[in-house]
């Protein structure tokens, strides 16, 4: 008897029949009680059918009902005498490849629909290969609608065969085959009678049979998710084990710090354990007492996990807005959470063809590889020998939407060959040497907004009173660091990068900075503030309407947007992210720029040493 | 090695969704509605945290009409001591003098159950309210995630919901904003009961048969808890063997006839059974996808 639970996930099209065969399915193992039959028969009837439409047992919302089309990953449950099964029902329309992936990440099987009369379509390529990309190594084909090409054994043998060539190619391991009638229900539940040229078992005594058991990583891991602290008597650190097997008295090591200790006890559900193997959620107990927090890595000592920053990994991506290289975006692997940016799109992949194509960003439900950067390192593994530790998710940091998920392949050395090279004269001792305290004042807002005018103000005041100082002018550095950068909303983005970093040298050389950038993105001025210390970078927000700017028009750059003849210009037809908590908010509107600058060096009163 | 069990994997799966609430929310809760779902809740809460207390309160929204059996339970878990009971009731529905007999199912619902949450809700600020529901329980919440986002009104839009992808669960939020989570997601109502009778967990009585008074009413069969209930024209008090399936208010919830009197028993009759759980809950049937639009409004 097979133990435990199977979770696999069902994919192809409306027209395919996939919710019926898994109503039909649910049907056969017994699982439709008599007030769902009678709800069935009633919507049946309602729909002017006189057979069960099986298809309605699944299509739950009423948004997708009137739509005729699933639009979610829906999860049913059932079980026979010899398992449980939980099914994963994922919409096969084109623009939902992020529910296919959604679906295939919780499975370790999937059952692929065809159409018997159209054969293999770019979107059965197209499953599979995103089955396969989530790490699915078993797949049952189900050639549907036999019916409709007259029960012929050749025309399945024609689909099949093909199909295994394909799924071989695209790494899946096992491919079982069988012909389906869904809504009759042959070889569902019960071996067809109508077919007898297939020997095989029925759909159910497949599922009931298959070995999935995935082999475990070898190697023991535990991703701490909570630091269980209620008082001084007692630390443990709480998570599920991912691989491997720990036991009392293991030396084990914290990663990515690498910290070495002995196991003291494992606290289990229910009892303290002697030891204890993946999938199992514990609270482990070390020898001595070591800072570790959630999104650390226990890991055997003799066989610790890998530990980089820079990765190379293919992305599906989930946003509404497409995915900008060297945006800051939020990763999550294991528990931990960084900050990470895409530094390179390497291509992305045609998910019906597999073919690489050249891209500069990635739109909703494409595939890419990519190259990733983490703000620190952390422990992982290949996403095919460990789901927990190699698959990530992208969050966007001002909408907290989860805009992707990712597969960990590699890891960059790049990073690993290039140190930091140690000097010995640091920003205290250049700062001391100006008898300042450096920082950066980052002055946002719509072109015309006057941040150049009062900035330049500001500059003259500080240079007065003996202050090293530097402005750094937006429209100055694209005439230099920054030439071959456009106004498309990704070299926006990396030319907020640029000024950001070049601003935080300019701070680490002990000056007083004043940085005047449209930087239209929140994300990017998140960013820039990540790469200054604490109380270093001050936002000034110079809030002037965008009528008034328009009206000044200092460079005709208005009139030029408005009549057409230069896109992306921020405020006409490119968003300006307004800040909600900048250290300074000017509201210019009315105010001469004099009265603007006092203000600022009202501001800075005291903060500069 | 030998695989962990079908009771152990889901068992291991929800301590490690309560464990990501410990660790990721400032102000969690879990609703308590002393059903058998919430039991074993409680009862995988207790585990997660060992040897620690759970960290968070529990949130029992009273609306006034739960059977006797199920105050008694809940004041006897209270009494263990281990756990935090907040008990809410919406004052202004009992001003309002609310009841399921004489407003009907769901405006009693909506006022006492779904405006109750949501002030309970507002009142502690919290930011994350752990749930016993499972996706098989009805259509609609097939598609529910385990960490379902809600707006700062407490609302439920299928389009603003995130892909989940292995564990690796997005808890983050804005000001104002919370999330529902249901570590019993994938577990079914056979699953709990299952559960239930391995780990010896103690439930509402009224689970099992036994002689109780009962009115057939609409065709569903309501026992007659207190003295509120007033008998129709036609109507009368019989005693019959009845048990429950699932536990609301008394007016609201269906017995069904049963002899089940053990677990063993009600497990038996549940592999036989040819009816839904949800099938004896009124407020179900007020109509068609009514289970997703109370959703939308903020019921659990």
């Amino acid at each position: 008897m097979a133990a435990g639970m199977l979770r696999f996930i069902t994919c192809g099209s409306v027209d395919d029949g996939k919710s019926t065969l898994l109503g039909r399915l649910l049907y056969d193992a017994g699982m439709l009680a008599d007030d769902q039959l009678e709800a069935l028969r009633r919507d049946s009837h309602k729909r002017g059918g006189e057979a069960l439409d099986f298809a309605l047992v699944t299509d739950g919302l009423d948004a997708e009902r009137e739509q005729g089309i699933t639009i979610d990953v829906a999860w049913r449950y059932f079980h026979t005498a010899r398992r449980s099964f939980i099914v994963g029902d994922c919409p096969g329309h084109e623009q939902y490849t992020r529910n296919m992936a959604t679906g295939a990440s919780q499975v370790d099987l999937a059952v692929v629909l065809v159409d018997a009369r159209k054969g293999l379509l770019p979107q059965t390529r197209r499953h599979t290969y995103i089955c396969a990309l989530l790490g699915i190594r078993r797949v049952i084909l189900a050639v549907n609608k036999m019916d409709l090409v007259g029960l012929d054994a050749d025309v399945y043998a024609s689909i099949v065969e093909p199909y295994r060539a394909l799924a071989a190619s695209l790494g899946i391991e096992s491919v079982s085959a069988l012909p389906v009638v869904a809504p009759d229900g042959d070889n569902v539940g019960l071996r067809s009678e109508r077919m007898p040229w297939y020997q095989g078992p029925s759909l159910i005594e497949l599922l009931e049979t298959l070995d999935v058991e995935v082999a475990p990583a070898a190697r023991f891991r535990l991703p701490v998710q909570w630091v269980n602290r209620p008082d001084q008597s007692f630390r443990g650190y709480a998570g599920t084990v991912c691989g491997g097997r720990v036991a009392v008295g293991d030396e084990v090591l914290v990663q990515p710090g690498g910290r070495q200790a002995r196991v003291e006890r494992i606290v289990g559900p229910s009892a303290d354990l002697a030891d204890a193997v993946a999938g199992q959620a514990i609270t482990l107990c070390l020898d001595r007492e070591l800072d570790i927090s959630r999104g650390d890595v226990i890991a055997a000592a003799a066989q610790p996990a890998p530990i980089a920053d820079q990765f190379g990994c293919h992305l599906v991506w989930f946003g509404d807005a497409p995915l900008l290289p060297n945006r800051s975006y939020l990763l999550r692997l294991g528990t931990a959470t960084v900050n990470a940016r895409v530094t390179a799109i390497k291509h992305k992949v045609d998910v019906n063809t597999q073919a690489p194509l050249a891209a500069r960003r990635l739109e909703l439900n494409e595939v890419g590889y990519c190259n990733i950067d983490l703000d620190r390192p952390l422990a992982f593994e290949r996403y095919a020998d460990d789901r927990t530790l190699g698959g990530f998710i992208l969050i966007d940091r001002q909408s907290n939407a989860t805009v992707a998920c990712g597969m960990l392949d590699f890891a960059l050395h790049r990073a690993a060959n290039i140190h930091w090279q140690h000097t010995d004269v640091d920003k205290s001792t250049r700062a001391l040497a100006k008898g300042q305290q450096p920082l950066c004042l980052w002055f946002t807002g719509l072109s015309g907004a006057g941040k150049s005018t009062i900035a330049n103000l500001v500059e003259r005041r500080l240079a007065a009173q003996g202050y090293h100082t530097y402005l750094l002018d937006g429209d100055n550095l694209r005439l230099g660091l920054n030439v071959d950068l456009g106004f498309t909303a990704e070299a926006r983005v990396e030319n907020v990068r640029r000024v950001a970093e070049v601003g935080q040298l300019m701070v680490d050389a002990g000056l007083v900075v004043l940085v005047c950038v449209i930087s239209p993105f929140a994300s990017e001025r998140e960013f820039a503030r990540g790469r200054f210390a604490e109380g270093e970078f001050v936002e000034v927000f110079v809030d002037t309407p965008l009528a008034e700017c328009e009206q000044r028009d200092p460079k005709g750059l208005y009139a030029k947007a408005r009549a057409g003849q230069i896109s992306n210009f921020t405020g006409i037809d490119s968003p300006y992210e307004r800040p909600t908590a900048p250290e300074l908010h000017l509201h210019a509107e009315g105010q001469r720029a004099e009265q603007l600058a006092e203000q600022v060096l009202a501001y800075l009163q005291g903060r500069l040493g | 090695m030998q695989g962990l069990s079908h009771l152990d994997d889901l068992e291991a799966e929800s301590i490690q969704i309560l464990r990501e609430v410990f660790a990721c929310f400032r102000r969690p809760v879990m609703l308590y509605s002393i059903g058998k779902d919430s039991t074993v809740l409680l009862h995988l809460l207790r585990k997660a945290s060992r040897p620690a207390r759970p960290p968070l309160p529990l949130l029992h929204v009273d609306t006034t009409w739960k059977f006797r059996e199920m105050i008694a339970f809940r004041d006897r878990v209270a009494a263990e001591g281990d756990v935090e009971m907040l008990v809410h009731i919406n004052q202004d529905g009992v001003r309002q003098g609310i009841s399921p007999l004489t407003h009907g199912s769901a405006v009693h619902t909506d006022v006492m159950k779904t405006q109750g949450l949501k002030q309970a809700l507002d009142r502690y600020r919290f930011d994350a309210a752990i749930g016993g529901a499972r996706r098989d329980e009805e259509k609609s919440r097939a598609k529910e995630r385990v960490f379902s986002f809600r707006s700062a009104q407490h609302r439920w839009d299928p389009k603003q919901q995130r892909p989940e992808l292995w564990q690796a669960w997005n808890t983050r939020i804005r000001e104002g904003e919370s999330v529902r989570v249901f570590p019993l997601s994938n577990w079914t109502e056979l699953d709990v009961w299952e559960y239930i009778r391995r780990e010896q967990i103690d439930v509402v009585p009224l689970y099992f048969a036994k002689e109780r008074p009962v009115v057939m009413r609409d065709g569903a069969l309501i026992m007659v808890d207190d003295e509120r209930f007033v008998l129709r024209e036609g109507e009368r008090i019989e005693q019959r063997r009845v048990r429950f399936r699932t536990l609301g208010c008394y007016p609201l919830t269906g017995a069904i006839e049963s002899q089940a009197d053990s677990l063993d028993a009600i497990i038996e009759e549940m592999r036989a059974s040819r009816s839904s759980e949800r099938q004896g809950r009124i407020i179900d049937h007020d109509g068609a996808s009514s289970m997703e639009k109370k959703k939308q409004e903020g019921y659990f």
